[in-house]
């Protein structure tokens, strides 16, 4: 199943390599990154094969959220299809 | 893969604009728990309810962490009441209410629908005992929403109901009258109710309904605002056209949501309900998207087009986005659950006299209204009438859910909490329409044809 992590909050260095270890522990495969930085804003759009994943969506966004918290940034998850639903015909 | 800027601004939607499911209402019919023993045929409401919604929360709850979207509400519509009590020989059906609030708890929606009757053309004995039966019902119960339909556009306007409603209307005040009359709150009087619409407190399951159906409500008045504030000082067309565009998003998002949910519980979809359903919190209200539109308060002349444009996008954007819509679908206008109406209300811009003008071109009617504890029946009845004559005539869907808030004058605050919010006392006309409402009979179904 595919899903979208998104990653929204302040610049700071390392966070892409703390998301990505973080997925890769719970066996969740990055399929495509796209990131920007606009006026110290960072957003990073991933979207990740879950087919693979050892725990629940729940867990899986608890632990997002945790790190988000860590990090002082908003991280979650969210099946691709909501937005495939609301920005494809 | 999707554009980044769409996968943010989907994100910003629901963090900042409350983009959300406003409920997910499982629908189902009772009307195989008729028994001649009210007491058996409450057991058999209470075990099928139970039984049918098991996993209604749980559900949504699943959904809602998968996708990231919020689910507010999770609730339950039934057969009216009135049939499926009818075949008991009791002259009180609250024990059936009781069982609905008993039902709804144990399965964890926060609202259940359908102590109901259809009058419109003339009462059955079983709709009679019903109505006679809200009062109590509503006062012994937290979850149980009662509606009753007085009028339609086929059949004009049971003038009789209308006054027995003011009179049930009044009862119900003075039965909870310790929570401001809160029964109140949970009662829509209707005109042409419609049999699939999943908000509460008019959700019924109506008789050509499936056995058991899910039906979806969206919102989302806040993403409208937030698309108003990028078009500032363009043309109508303009206005339109971005709401038209964001409707169809929301309600792509309701048409996934319905499809998951109705998969997931084997239960068929029924339809999208694409209404913009404000609620307290601020920057989810209806009136400032109005507002946003130029008007210095809602209420003040060109509320009424303003309205009558959005209630029209948001039909136009929704339509193409879900396979079936349904429900009421439009803009709603309940005063106490709208930040920006409590405020023009307050502010006395907002009058009931508007507001009536208002329920012409919106999705539903006067809606959370509180009026002073001494309105009389005939008075709340002579609105009703009104109501239900403006429904009846334009073949809309109309309603008053009324609150004659005992021992509370104009400028009081009456306060419900959560997402019935606070209503601001509003003044109704002194002058009395006691000799119409007395009456009675019924107002002749309009022609439909010859219009001009």
């Amino acid at each position: 199943m595919r899903a979208i992590v998104t990653v929204i909050g302040v610049d700071q260095v390392g966070i892409i390599a703390k998301v990505c270890g973080l997925l890769a522990s719970m066996n969740i495969n990055i399929l495509d990154i796209n990131q920007t930085v606009m006026q110290e804003l960072f957003t990073m759009t991933m979207l990740v094969d879950t087919s693979a994943c050892t725990t629940t969506y729940e867990d899986v966004n608890a632990a997002l959220t945790a790190k988000g918290q860590e990090m002082g940034m908003s991280i979650r998850m969210q099946r691709e299809d909501i937005f495939k639903a609301m920005h494809q015909i | 893969m999707l554009s980044h800027s769409d996968i943010l601004q989907t994100v910003d939607m629901i963090d900042h604009q409350h983009l959300d499911i406003r409920t997910i209402t499982m629908g189902m019919s009772l009307r195989d728990c008729a028994h001649q023993d009210i007491a058996e045929c409450a057991r058999r409401v209470y075990d099928k309810i139970c039984r049918n919604a098991e996993h209604l929360v749980e559900t949504g709850c699943a959904i809602e962490a998968e996708y990231g979207i919020p689910i507010v509400n999770k609730r339950i519509s039934v057969t009216p009441v009135a049939i499926v009590a009818e075949s008991s020989d009791s002259e009180d059906y609250s024990p059936v209410a009781v069982a609905m609030d008993r039902a709804a708890k144990n399965c964890g929606v926060n609202f259940i629908g359908g102590f109901s009757a259809l009058v419109h053309k003339g009462f059955t004995t079983g709709d009679r005992r019903l109505i006679n039966s809200i009062p109590s019902a509503l006062a012994a119960t937290e979850m149980v929403c009662s509606s009753v339909n007085v009028a339609s556009t086929k059949t004009g306007i049971n003038m009789d109901a209308v006054y027995e409603m003011g009179r049930i209307v009044k009862r119900t005040a003075e039965l909870t009258a310790d929570s401001g009359g809160l029964g109140c709150a949970k009662l829509v009087v209707f005109a042409n109710a419609v049999e699939d619409n999943p908000f509460m407190a008019g959700a019924f399951h109506g008789v050509g309904e499936p056995e058991c159906v899910i039906n979806v409500g969206v919102s989302g008045p806040g993403v409208v605002y937030h698309t108003l504030q990028g078009v500032k000082g363009q043309p109508f067309d303009v206005v339109a056209e971005s709401i038209k565009k964001t409707a169809f998003r929301i309600t792509r998002m309701g048409q996934l949501v319905a499809q998951e949910a109705s998969k997931r519980l084997g239960v068929p979809f029924g339809v999208v309900d694409l209404s913009l359903a404000p609620t307290p919190a601020m920057g989810d209200s209806v009136a400032r998207v109005l507002e946003e539109m130029g008007l210095e308060v809602c209420g003040t002349h060109g509320t009424t087009a303003a309205l009558a444009l959005l209630n029209d996008a948001v039909k136009k954007g929704g339509l193409m986005a879900s396979g079936h819509v349904g429900g009421l679908s439009g803009a709603f206008i309940p005063v106490s659950e709208d930040e920006g109406m409590i405020a023009a209300a307050s502010g006395g811009t907002l009058t009931l006299d508007k507001l009536e003008a208002m329920t012409c071109v919106c999705s539903v009617g006067l809606d959370m209204i509180a009026v002073p504890g001494d309105t009389t029946a005939e008075t709340i009845a002579a609105i009703i009438a009104d109501e239900s004559a403006i429904g009846v005539v334009n073949n809309k869907t109309t309603a008053v859910r009324i609150i004659p808030a005992p021992g509370k004058s104009v400028g009081d605050q009456v306060e419900f909490g959560g997402l019935l919010g606070s209503a601001p006392v509003m003044p109704v006309h002194p002058e009395s329409a006691e000799t119409f409402i007395r009456r009675g009979g019924r107002i002749p179904a309009p022609l439909q044809s010859l219009r001009i």
